[in-house]
Parts: C-alpha cells; structure tokens; sequence
C-alpha cells in the first residue's frame, strides 16, 4: 500500500463505528421502501390493463414525467410501481451520500479531527479513501438489499437487480462527486451546498431532458439522476448504461486525489481570504441570520424554480383526469377532484412536506451550535438563554412562512401564465400559506426536542421521515386512523380545493406553540451540554 | 467590600457522576483569585455555575450578589468570560467576533479593543478557521478584557499563548486589579496563579479543599535548605521539622518545617557556614501535597471527577508540626 494510503483501514473502522446506526437506519429505510411499494404496486394494478392505462396517463402528464420520467413499458408493474423512485428517490439516496462523504472528509478536517489523527501513521489520501470505501459499501449493500426487498415484493428478480445496481451505481457517483466538492472548500458547509446544487442540476437536467417527444433527449444523457431513469429496470433492463454513473466515478474519484495532493490539510484550493476587523453583527439575532441566510437563499431559490416549474404544468392536469384511473391516482398523490387545483393541491402538499424539512434544518441550529461550543460563549455575555434560543426558532419559523409563500406565488404564477388565469394567483398563495401552521409544528418539534433531549436532535429527522412515510403509505399499510392522525399535514386543509378547516389551522397553531412552550420550558431549566 | 463569589456547599451531578461535592468556595471584590486544580477536578464546572450555564444540584451560589441562575443576563452584564475551550464561528473574523461578543456584553470600550489587539499581535481579518488554538484564546481574550466588566471568570486563559503573550495577559490583570476589579483565574499552571494571584483556592475531587493567601498557604508546606558548612554535625535529621536530610562531603541539604527552620539555621551556623540557599515552597509543593496521590503512584483516573476521589494519604504524615 502506497504510504499516503497509511491508515486507511483505522479510518474506515472508526467510520463504521461513527456511523454505527446513521447507515443501517438508511440503508434499511430504503429498502422497506422499495419492498412496500412493490407490494403496494400489485395491489393497486392488479392487471395489465389498468396498469397499461395508468401508465399512459403518467408518460401523457408532463408535470408527473417531469417530476418523476416516464414508464418504458407501460404493461411493466415496476416500471409502474416504481415510477417516483427512479428519479425523486434517487435524488434523496444523492442527497444522503453527500451528507455522509462530506462528515468523513471536510468536517473532519474543518473540525480539525483529521489532524489529530493526522500524527499518527495516516497518509495523506487515507481520510478520502476511507470515505469513499465507506460510501461504496453503503451503497452497494443499499442497492442489493433493495434488489432482493423488491425481488421479495414479488416483483421479477432480474429486474430488480438492475433497479438495486442502478441506486448503488448512481449513489456512488455523487459519494465521488461529493468527495471531489470536499477538496474545493475549507468549508464543509460550502462543500454540502456545492454537491446538492449538483443533485439539483442533474434532476432539473433530466426533468427538462424527459420531457421532449417522444424520448429523453440529450439533456437526461448530461444527469446521473437521468442515467438511472435509462437503466429502465423492469422496463427491459439495459445493464449498460451502469456503465456510465461507473465511469463517471472513475474520473471524480483521481480527480479528487489529484486535488488532494495539490493542497495543505484543512486549506480549501484558495487560500482564505482576508474578512472585515470589526464586526456588525449586533447581537444574537444578527447572529442567527448571519449563521443562517445562505442555506435559506438556496431554499428559496430552489422553492421558486420548483414551484413556477411545477405551476406550469398545470394545464396538463384536464387531459389527466378525463380517465377514472388517473383520478385514483391523483387521489393517491394527496388530492381530490377539480382540475388544475387538484393538481395545485397536491403540489402545495409536498410544498408543505419541504417546508417543515427546512424548519427542522433550521431549527437544528441550536443543537449544532450548542455542540459546537459557541452557545457557551455567547450565553457567557448579556444574552439570555431565551432570547438566543428565539433568534434560531424564529429564523426558522419565518423561514418556512417565507418559503411556502414563496412557492404559493410561483407555483400561481407558473399556473396562472398556462391556463390563462391570473385569479391562480390568489388561490395557490393561500393555499401555500395553510400549510404553515402543520410545518411550523415540525419546527417546534425540534425546539422541542432541543429543549429536553438535546442529543436526540437528529431524530427529529426520522420522524420527519416517518410521517412523511405515514401519509404516504399509512393507508396501505393499514396503519390506524390514531397515529395517522398524529401527523399535522393529515390536519392541512388541501385548499384551492377543499373548505378552509380554519379550526384546525387554528388547532395545529396551538400545537406548535405549545410545543414551542415545552422546548423553552425544558431549554430554561438544563444545563448547556457540550 | 464583600464578597464578589460566594458557593456553599454546593454539589454538581451529572446523572451518576458528582462533579462538585460540596464545594465552598469565596472571591473577595478586588482580588485576583487563583483557582488551582489539575484536569477535571471540577474547575470548569465551578466557572459554569458561577455563570448560569449549569444549574447547581444542592448548595448556594451568588455572584455579585445575585442568583447566577434566575438573574442571568442582570449579572452577565456585570461580569465577562473566557471559556476554557474556546469555539469561533468558522467563517467570523476574530474581529466580527469580539465585536459581536462585545457587544452582547453590553458595550466595549473601542480604544481598549485596539489596544489590546495591539498588544496579543492578533490580526482581526483572518477567519477564524485559519486561527491557531493561541489566536483562539486572544479573540475571546480581547473580547473579554476589552468590555468594562466589574468580575473577569477566565478559565485557563494563557493555555495555547507563547510566554511573550502569557506575559502580556499578566500585565492586562495586574491593570485589572489595579481599577479595582475583581478576577477569578482557573489554572493548573502553577507559575501563572503565583504570578498574579492574591489569595489561592485549590480544587481536589470537587471540593476546595485550601483557600488562603500564598504566604499563608506556604506556611503549611517546607522551604528547601542547601548549606555548605565547614564539618556536617551528626544528627541533623533527628531536629524536629527537618526531613529527608542528604549530606554529600560538605553540603546539606533538606527540607524544613517552618518549625523546624530555627534549629536547623542553629546547627548549622554552630557547623561554620560557608553558603546558604533556601527556596520557598513553590505552589508545585503545596499542589504536590493534595495530589501526593499520583505521585504515590495512584492511577490518575482514580481522582479526577470520581465522587469522593480517594483520600490523600500524603497529607496527614507531612504535615506533622503544622502549627
């Protein structure tokens, strides 16, 4: 083993230990995902005619094949069942691995952990390798765990494979891609934002590439999201197309230890800047926007795109409901009947999904910054414990209001300029806004949480998931009405189309300030924990 | 003036483990108070309840005569603090950063703050990522020592400065005492409390377990004797108060009791004393005297934050003929 390699080993050790519950609980979501939509998907098409019906209606729909792609074979039931995992699941797997390259090469070395190790007998390429060794792993035992979970569902096992290979190839290019943003910045957070900006581009890339007539045109063949969609598992299973997420990572994985080698421990490729000797910030709530505004500018800018993208879709939505199939289907995507604002309500949904996800990576602020030690600085001034507490909470609060409104107004926009009416406007913005009392009670869940059990803050995420997981399969799985319930989006009235249920806006507004309550309460009476 | 820091028997669990077990411990207004203690005695975790950050599990606090806990940001604007273990916003400048500190303190004094960063040779541009542990240390240092605070908590401040800066940091407190303020300086370098410090209080375990002036304190430990006299008289390690005599052809050396001191001067000016140096006990002796623990050879894991640590079998012996 060359000696930059030193040490690899350690390294890949002490990351599996790390990650000791962070993978098995990924790779296993991901695989009872893909084992109950299988199961779901012959419940719900039980013959080849309805699935053949089905998936004209999907390839026919431009929003549903920008968002997810099309079905290549529309008598295929995992084409069919599959469809918004080929695509929208990919991109989260990419999101995932990104997260877990970037916690074992930058924030360790901008933590400065790398170079505590660094003194023993650790070569210079050790720590990106054992990351990438790590990801590799994770996403191949993803990928056929998946296999054999659909395989499982009853699906048909050669397929399958190829589905599984297809996340685990293309899970692997954006561990390298990620690895590769890692040697970019001294930053880590610049390095996640720099490699999700890249999933993003991909899916944008595919969505535009996806819906030329009659196929992908060139612009899929440019994304690693629309590589995966072009394995077509189920669908005819092309196995060379692994190749190209094979080979891309085959260029990343040199080009990052190329990089590697050409700068210091913990410098990023341009050397630091000089920044102002006196500081404006006036206090902690300058502070939290200070720490924060950045990752909100790109959750807006990708709300905005999102949502006008979405929006002018609109006018798809008459040719979609004309069959009764597709109304079962739209049914299924959380809506109900009436043209363009089923279709709006649905999206708006998701909207509100995205929303809370935002509040929750807010919000988490605290947790992180407690951890890092800085909370005990600024608390050590005149700063009281509420106050810098509010400055994160709110930030995060008006950061979902700002974003759902956002995506209301786009969302309308992009609506209104396809079916020709401006009135869209007003109906999709107040749609957008009812969703923020239900993710405004997700946010106070992490504060929640915060307050009472600050090292539990990650799960905050799982539960996310999990109600996320429950409104999406709760019915399927036969889950009881009561802890269905306990999800707020299950309370969001699904406007334009539904009434106004103002008393449960009302309810779900009292829940997040009484949870709100709670984290404060329990934030006021603990001790700071490092 | 009274007293700045008061803690009574206060006690400190973190789930099974007791930190402070009963810990008094006073400051009184206008002294430099050192607070002496090695790794995880509980030096932290005292600084932290004087500060509100920690809620005390039994006992009494009052600081400036207020509640650390219930009255926080009232006292907060009355003192200043240095963490032991300084974080920085990666991407602040240190300058972003003492201004920020400053002015959540309430208001620092702007020609203090340009001289002091003259004075640690800190440049205010760089981003905190690229500083070094010392630079570190002289942003929340700056930040500290440039507000108008009435009590300075600083926990290890020179941990990570060069001695030129060490030095710098002595003149800033001697300033600091000098307008009257009050500080509380946790270390368990030696040299530095002796340096600047009025009275001494030693942790052990999470109790203070010595409080006084150093003279006072030197009292209880031996002064360290070297003569080289014209013939050794016999018997010297007989003399009351005198220990651990070594005689190599014409020099004596050992270490005295204050009660000893007389007899033995007596002797050996009697023996034809030709030259004579005699060393105060060092704070290292008295530290060494509560910890003679690990220098008897007890794992140091034993003491530490272990509740109730072990006791301190060197004390009782040699301190025989304490008045």
């Amino acid at each position: 083993m060359p000696e930059t390699l030193a040490g690899t080993g350690v390294l890949i050790r002490l990351g599996l230990r790390r990650d000791r519950w962070l993978l098995p609980v990924w790779i296993l979501g991901f695989a009872l995902i893909a084992y109950s939509t299988a199961l779901a998907g012959a419940e719900l098409y039980p013959d080849t005619a309805s699935r053949v019906e089905a998936s004209t209606v999907l390839n026919a729909t431009a929003s549903m094949v920008a968002l997810f792609g099309r079905i290549y074979d529309p008598a295929s039931i995992g084409a069919l069942s599959l469809i918004k995992y080929t695509a929208f699941m990919t991109a989260i797997l990419a999101i995932l691995m990104v997260i877990l390259a970037i916690r074992h090469t930058r924030s360790d070395e901008e933590t400065g952990r790398l170079e505590l190790l660094g003194g023993g007998r650790l070569g210079r390429d050790a720590p990106l390798a054992a990351a990438l060794i790590i990801s590799l792993g994770a996403n191949v035992v993803l990928g056929l765990l998946s296999a054999a979970a659909l395989a499982a569902g009853g699906l048909p096992a050669v397929g399958s494979l190829a589905f599984g290979l297809g996340w685990a190839a293309t899970g692997m290019a954006f561990s390298a891609a990620a690895g590769l943003a890692a040697q970019l910045t001294a930053s880590s957070r610049a390095a996640t934002g720099f490699s999700i900006s890249f999933v993003a581009v991909t899916y944008a890339l595919r969505a535009v590439g996806d819906l030329a007539e009659p196929g992908p045109s060139v612009l899929s063949w440019l994304s690693p999201i629309g590589w995966n969609q072009q394995i077509r598992a189920f669908a005819g299973d092309r196995w060379w197309v692994l190749v190209l997420p094979t080979a891309l990572c085959l260029v990343l994985v040199p080009a990052a230890f190329v990089l590697r080698a050409r700068r210091d421990l913990g410098a990023g490729l341009r050397p630091e800047r000089p920044g102002p000797a006196a500081g404006s910030l006036a206090g902690v709530w300058d502070l939290a926007v200070r720490l924060q505004y950045r990752v909100l500018l790109a959750w807006v800018v990708a709300f905005v795109v999102f949502g006008v993208v979405i929006g002018t879709l609109a006018s798809n939505v008459a040719e979609l409901l004309a069959s009764p199939n597709a109304q079962d289907l739209i049914k299924l995507m959380g809506g109900q009947q009436a043209l363009t604002d089923a279709f709006l309500a649905a999206e708006i949904s998701i909207m509100g999904v995205l929303a809370a996800a935002y509040g929750v990576s807010s919000a988490n602020h605290l947790r992180s910054e407690e951890a890092a030690g800085h909370t005990e600085a600024v608390l050590g001034t005149a700063a009281t414990r509420v106050r810098w507490a509010s400055s994160h909470f709110v930030f995060a609060l008006a950061g979902v209001a700002s974003l759902l409104l956002l995506a209301g107004v786009s969302i309308g926009a992009g609506a209104a300029a396809a079916v020709s009416d401006p009135a869209v406007v007003g109906r999709s913005t107040v749609a957008a806004l009812a969703q923020v009392p239900a993710a405004w009670v997700v946010t106070s869940v992490a504060l929640a949480v915060f307050g009472w059990a600050p090292r539990l803050a990650g799960a905050v995420w799982g539960l996310l998931l999990a109600l996320v997981a429950l409104g999406e399969f709760g019915v399927l799985w036969n889950a009881p009405e009561w802890l269905m319930d306990l999800s707020p989006f299950r309370h969001s009235p699904l406007l334009p189309v539904g009434a106004a249920d103002m008393p449960a806006l009302v309810a779900l507004t009292m829940a997040a300030a009484g949870l709100a309550a709670l984290g404060y309460s329990g934030w006021r009476r603990r001790d700071l924990a490092a | 003036m009274g007293s700045v820091v008061e803690m009574t028997g206060v006690v400190k669990r973190f789930g099974a483990v007791t930190a402070l077990d009963g810990l008094d411990f006073e400051v009184a207004a206008g002294e430099v108070h050192g607070f002496l203690g090695p790794n995880g005695s509980g030096k932290s975790t005292t600084l932290r309840l004087l500060l509100g950050l920690l809620r005390a599990s039994a006992g009494s606090i009052r600081v400036l005569g207020l509640d650390p806990w219930r009255e926080v940001a009232t006292l907060h604007r009355r003192l200043a603090y240095v963490p032991g273990d300084v974080a920085l916003w990666p991407n602040l400048t240190g300058g972003e950063v003492i201004d920020l500190l400053g002015r959540l303190q309430g208001g620092q004094d702007r020609a203090r703050r340009g001289r002091l960063l003259e004075l640690f040779e800190l440049d205010p541009t760089k981003k905190s990522r690229t500083y070094s542990k010392g630079n570190r240390q002289k942003v929340a240092l700056v930040a500290a020592l440039a507000t108008d605070a009435e009590l300075f908590l600083l926990d290890e401040p020179t941990s990570g400065l060069d001695p030129l800066m060490e030095d710098a940091f002595r003149g800033c407190v001697r300033e600091l005492r000098a307008q009257g303020r009050t500080v509380v300086l946790s270390s368990h370098i030696l040299s530095e409390a002796e340096a600047l410090s009025d009275r001494v209080s030693i942790i052990r375990a999470g109790k203070v377990v010595e409080t006084g002036p150093l003279e006072q304190l030197r009292h209880l430990t031996r002064t360290s004797v070297t003569a080289d006299v014209a013939a050794v008289p016999p018997g010297l390690e007989l003399l009351p108060g005198v220990h651990d005599v070594v005689v190599t052809d014409h020099r004596v050396s050992a270490q005295v009791e204050p009660a000893g001191l007389t007899h033995l001067m007596q002797a050996l000016m009697t023996a034809g004393l030709t030259s004579l140096t005699s060393q105060p006990p060092t704070l290292e002796d008295l530290f060494l005297r509560h910890y003679g623990d690990i220098a008897a050879g007890v794992p140091a894991a034993a003491i530490g934050t272990a509740p109730g640590g072990p006791g301190s079998p060197g004390r009782g012996g040699r301190q025989a003929g304490d008045a």
